[in-house]
């Protein structure tokens, strides 16, 4: 299931929704398989009374693995040369996320064909929580 | 972070693979991954975050034995600090995140890692006062000592808690 570039024109847009409703209990989740238990992430009482935030927040590492799974199902599995992100907004729980890929330029190194790709993340109001980038290798 | 060896096990990936809540089979299914083009149990786009669980002095992880700064019995458990912040609560946030992959990870590799400062710098932000970002490069290469990932990471401290 890889591409093939003959498919594929700048402008091509391929988006998944990659939570619904995020749980605290999946935020537990990532903080248990990433090794990351900073308590800003699962623990309520320090997070409002000590560290003066709203509520608990995902791991922005936790966004981004969603997102990479929106890239994963687009370009295949072992495909993907390049993936990086900023962190442009905090994710709650409660949370639905829609990650967005869209091709930016298809292109040819050494004989090897490859497509890189804007990426964004949102929220269900809009908001961006990811904004990166993305390279795929693709057939011919 | 700096990891003398890091070991790409199957159970880790599943368990990374439910947390990120990707059901790929790839992940999963060993005899299903051995159908596929990478032909094994890969590990997905961003596991190699998880070498923190091999970083023997990673400092978000309690350790044995230690006070740790979240809620216990009062707010924090950290007794000396009360109120003060609470082990750099208001601070490190993670701005940035890049991956550069340079052959595929399989479940059965065993990876090292070693981290390289990377620059620094200093902007004004919105609302959480002075923003102070730095960056380290972390290179995971193999036993035959082949580049596998580079991660690049943008750490942002703030003066209070930004909240967006």
């Amino acid at each position: 299931m890889s591409l093939n570039k003959n498919d594929l024109n700048v402008g091509d847009v391929y988006s998944e929704e990659v939570c619904n409703n995020l749980s605290r209990t999946q935020i537990v989740q990532y903080a248990g398989s990433s090794g990351d238990y900073n308590p800003l992430h699962s623990d309520e009482i320090f997070t409002t009374q000590i560290a003066g935030y709203p509520s608990v927040f995902a791991h922005g590492m936790l966004s981004m693995g969603m997102t990479g799974r929106m890239l994963t199902n687009y370009v295949g599995d072992g495909r993907l040369t390049a993936f990086g992100v900023r962190f442009t907004s905090q994710v709650f729980p409660g949370a639905t996320l829609t990650a967005t890929a869209t091709i930016e330029a298809i292109r040819e190194e050494n004989g090897e064909h490859f497509i890189d790709l804007s990426v964004s993340t949102k929220d269900s109001e809009g908001v961006e929580v990811i904004k990166g980038q993305a390279s795929a290798r693709v057939d011919a | 972070m700096a990891v003398d060896k890091f070991p790409i096990e199957a159970g880790h990936i599943m368990l990374f693979a439910r947390s990120i809540g990707d059901a790929n089979p790839i992940y999963y299914d060993e005899s299903y991954a051995k159908t596929t083009e990478p032909g094994a149990v890969v590990a997905p786009p961003t596991f190699v975050q998880a070498s923190a669980q091999f970083d023997p002095d990673y400092f978000l992880r309690p350790k044995i034995g230690q006070e740790w700064f979240g809620s216990a019995k009062g707010p924090t458990g950290i007794t000396e600090k009360k109120g003060g912040g609470g082990g750099g609560a208001g601070g490190g946030l993670h701005a940035e995140q890049h991956y550069v992959y340079h052959k595929p990870l399989k479940a059965g590799d065993t990876l090292t890692a070693t981290v390289k400062p990377g620059n620094s710098w200093e902007k004004e932000g919105r609302r959480g006062g002075k923003l102070m970002f730095s960056e380290s490069v972390t290179e995971y290469r193999d036993l035959s000592g082949d580049l596998v990932v580079t991660a690049t990471s943008v750490g942002v401290r703030t003066e209070r808690p930004a909240t967006s």
